[in-house]
C-alpha cells in the first residue's frame, strides 16, 4: 500500500525573511513611501544578491570572451560559462549538450522556428529531414500562447506555405481536447504549446499531447517559461523533444534564455543565426559547423547572464522546486478565493488549483484593467495589465485586457492582503455597485 | 489619487457624441498595443469647420474620456481652433508636469493634466487626438501646428 506524500508546507514567515533579504529590490518603496508588493514576477522575476554577485564576479575576476584565446583568463572563463551550462542542465534534469544559450525564451521559438524553414530551403542537409515543412504540412498551436509561441509560427506558415492550426481553450480555462484527433494529424510536422499559462495559470496535460504526437511523427514543442520557474522541471519525464524558457523569470539576469533539445533532434536540427564560433571549417565559399550546442550559439555569449542564471538555478535549488511549488500554490488559494468572494471581480483561467499555476487574471466588472493596475499602483502594489501578449486568449474571454497578479517564491501571505486591500477601494473611484 | 478627477470619471462613464455617425470625410483606427485599447474615429468637414466628431472607444476610462472631451471641444469648431487645443493638450500630456495646462484653451481635458506624471497613461489619454490628427491628414488637414506652414 502506498503511504501519499504529506503536502510539503508553504515558506514560514522566518524563511520567507530570510528569503526576502536575498532580494535588495524588495525592501525598496514606491509611490511617496509605500512598501513595494510585487506581484508581477510572471513578467520579470526579482533578483537575489546571489545572481547580482554572480554577474558581477564574471567581470571582476574572468571576464574573456569564451571558447576562444589561450590565455588564462579566457580559459578560466571558458570553464566558467560551460559551468554554467552543466548546472542549468542539472536544474531540468537534461545533459550538459542539449542546452543551447540564447537571449530569451523568445529567440529559441524563433531558432526553432527557422530551423524549419531553413530546412525548407536545403539547410540542415539529410539530418535536417525531420525539420522539412511545407504546403500539405500543418503547425499545431493554442488558443493560450504567449505571441512568443505563436507570431512565429505564424511567421513560418507564411514562408513556408504549411498550414497553421489550434486547440481551443474551454470557458474555464482548460485546454479542449475534445478535437485533438482532427487537429493534431498525419499532416502535422510541429507541435507547439504553453506548459503553464502565462495569462490563466493553467498547467497543460503534456502527455495527452506528446501521446498523440508521437502517434502521427510531430515534433513537440513546449514553453517553458512560466513553469521551470516555479515547479520542479525534468525533461525527460516531460517526454518533449525542445523547450525554451528565459532566465530573468526564474530569479536570474536578463539577456539570457535556454533551448533545450533532445541530443538526436538538436543534431539534427538546421542553424538559424549563423557567424563566429558556431563553426567547424570555412572556406571562402561555404562552412561546415561545429556539433550541437555550439553549432546555434554564433558570436561571443553572453556569459555572465549565463553565470547569472546558473547562480539562479543553485538558488532555487537550495530552496528545493518542491518547497517553491508548494509555497507558490498556497498563495495562489489566497487569491482565488480572495477573488470568488469578490463578486465583482470575473476570474479568467481555472478557478480550481488542480493543474495550476500562479498566474492569476481577472477583470473588474465594468472597470478597464489600465485603471486597476494604476490604482493598485497607487497603493505600491506591482502587477501586469493588458493582454499579456496573448491577444487572441484576450478576445476569447471577451476581455479587451485583465489584471494579472503573479507569484514567486518571495511572496507573503501578508502581500495577498495588502492586494486586496488596494483591490477594495476600486469599486468605490469608479461608481461600481459591490 | 489626484490622476482619478471626477470629471474623467463622469466622461468615461457616458461618453459625450459617442458612436459612429454618417457622413464623414474620413475614419481611422488606431490602437494603442501594449493594453489593447481602440478607437475608431471619424471626422466630417464643413470646409473650415469640424462638422461632426463621431467615435467608437474601447479602453481605459483615461482614453474614453480623453475621446470624449475631444468631441465636446473641437465638434463646431474651425481648423486654427482645433490647432490650437491639440498643441496645447499634447503639450500638457507629454510636458511631465510642466506644462500645467490651460484651462480656457482645453476646458473639461484640464482634468487629464495629472496624466502627464504617469509616462505610461500619457499615450491613452494621447489616443484619440492621434486619431483626429491622422483623420484629419486624410482629409488633407495638418492639425500640427510646426509643420503647418
Amino acid at each position: 500500500m502506498t503511504v501519499p506524500a504529506p503536502a510539503l508546507a508553504a515558506f514560514s514567515d522566518q524563511e520567507l525573511a530570510r528569503i526576502r533579504a536575498d532580494f535588495p529590490i524588495l525592501s525598496r518603496t514606491v509611490r511617496d513611501g509605500k512598501p513595494l508588493v510585487y506581484l508581477d514576477s510572471g513578467a520579470t522575476s526579482q533578483k537575489p544578491y546571489a545572481v547580482l554577485d554572480a554577474e558581477r564576479g564574471w567581470y571582476t575576476e574572468l571576464n574573456a570572451a569564451p571558447h576562444r584565446g589561450a590565455h588564462a583568463l579566457s580559459e578560466e572563463g571558458t570553464e566558467a560559462y560551460e559551468g554554467a551550462r552543466a548546472t542549468i542542465a542539472g536544474f531540468i534534469g537534461a545533459r550538459a549538450d542539449e542546452i543551447v544559450f540564447t537571449k530569451n525564451a523568445t529567440e529559441a521559438i524563433n531558432a526553432v522556428a527557422y530551423a524549419f524553414s531553413n530546412s525548407a530551403a536545403g539547410g540542415g542537409g539529410g539530418a535536417g529531414e525531420r525539420f522539412r515543412i511545407g504546403p500539405g504540412d500543418e503547425i499545431v498551436v493554442t488558443q493560450m500562447e504567449h505571441h512568443a509561441n505563436l507570431i512565429p509560427w505564424q511567421e513560418l506558415s507564411a514562408r513556408t506555405g504549411a498550414s497553421l492550426k489550434w486547440l481551443e481553450v474551454t470557458d474555464d480555462g482548460r485546454l479542449d481536447l475534445s478535437r485533438v484527433r482532427e487537429v493534431i494529424t498525419e499532416r502535422t510536422k510541429v507541435v507547439a504549446f504553453v506548459h503553464a499559462s502565462n495569462v490563466l495559470g493553467t498547467i497543460n496535460p503534456v502527455d495527452a499531447i506528446v501521446a498523440r504526437a508521437r502517434k502521427v511523427g510531430a515534433l513537440v514543442v513546449l514553453d517553458a517559461c512560466q513553469s521551470v520557474p516555479h515547479l520542479p522541471i525534468d525533461v525527460a519525464d516531460l517526454g518533449v523533444d525542445l523547450l525554451a524558457f528565459s532566465g530573468h523569470k526564474m530569479l536570474g539576469p536578463m539577456g539570457i534564455g535556454v533551448l533545450w533539445g533532445r541530443r538526436e533532434v538538436l543534431d539534427a536540427m538546421p542553424v538559424f543565426l549563423t557567424g563566429g564560433s558556431m563553426i567547424e571549417t570555412v572556406t571562402m565559399e561555404r562552412a561546415t559547423y561545429a556539433p550541437a550546442p555550439q553549432k546555434f550559439e554564433a558570436g561571443v555569449p553572453n556569459a555572465a547572464q549565463a553565470i547569472g542564471l546558473a547562480a539562479a538555478c543553485n538558488y532555487l535549488t537550495n530552496l528545493g522546486m518542491d518547497r517553491v511549488s508548494a509555497h507558490e500554490h498556497a498563495l495562489t488559494g489566497i487569491l482565488l478565493d480572495g477573488l470568488r468572494e469578490r463578486p465583482w471581480t470575473r476570474l479568467i483561467g481555472p478557478d480550481s488549483l488542480e493543474n495550476r499555476g500562479g498566474a492569476v487574471s481577472f477583470v473588474v466588472n465594468g472597470v478597464h484593467a489600465h485603471d486597476v493596475g494604476q490604482i493598485l499602483d497607487e497603493h505600491g502594489v506591482a502587477v501586469r495589465v493588458g493582454h499579456h501578449c496573448a491577444w487572441p486568449l484576450h478576445r476569447r474571454f471577451k476581455a479587451a485586457a485583465t489584471t494579472r497578479a503573479s507569484l514567486a517564491p518571495y511572496n507573503t501571505p501578508e502581500e495577498m492582503t495588502a492586494f486586496f486591500a488596494a483591490l477594495d477601494t476600486v469599486p468605490g473611484i469608479f461608481g461600481i455597485e459591490v | 489619487m489626484d490622476l482619478y478627477q471626477e470629471l474623467i470619471i463622469e466622461h468615461a462613464k457616458r461618453p459625450h457624441r459617442a458612436g459612429l455617425r454618417a457622413p464623414f470625410d474620413a475614419e481611422v483606427h488606431h490602437v494603442n498595443p501594449t493594453c489593447g485599447d481602440e478607437v475608431t474615429l471619424r471626422v466630417a468637414r464643413d470646409g473650415d469647420v469640424l462638422s461632426d466628431i463621431s467615435y467608437d472607444s474601447l479602453g481605459c476610462s483615461i482614453s474614453v474620456a480623453s475621446g470624449s472631451m475631444l468631441a465636446d471641444l473641437l465638434t463646431g469648431e474651425n481648423l486654427d481652433t482645433a490647432r490650437t487645443t491639440f498643441a496645447a493638450v499634447r503639450s500638457m500630456l507629454t510636458s511631465k508636469g510642466a506644462d500645467p495646462g490651460d484651462e480656457e484653451v482645453i476646458g473639461d481635458a484640464i482634468a487629464l493634466a495629472g496624466v502627464a506624471k504617469y509616462p505610461a497613461r500619457v499615450k491613452c489619454a494621447l489616443l484619440s487626438w492621434m486619431a483626429l490628427a491622422d483623420a484629419l491628414a486624410k482629409t488633407g488637414v495638418n492639425l500640427s501646428e510646426e509643420s503647418h506652414v
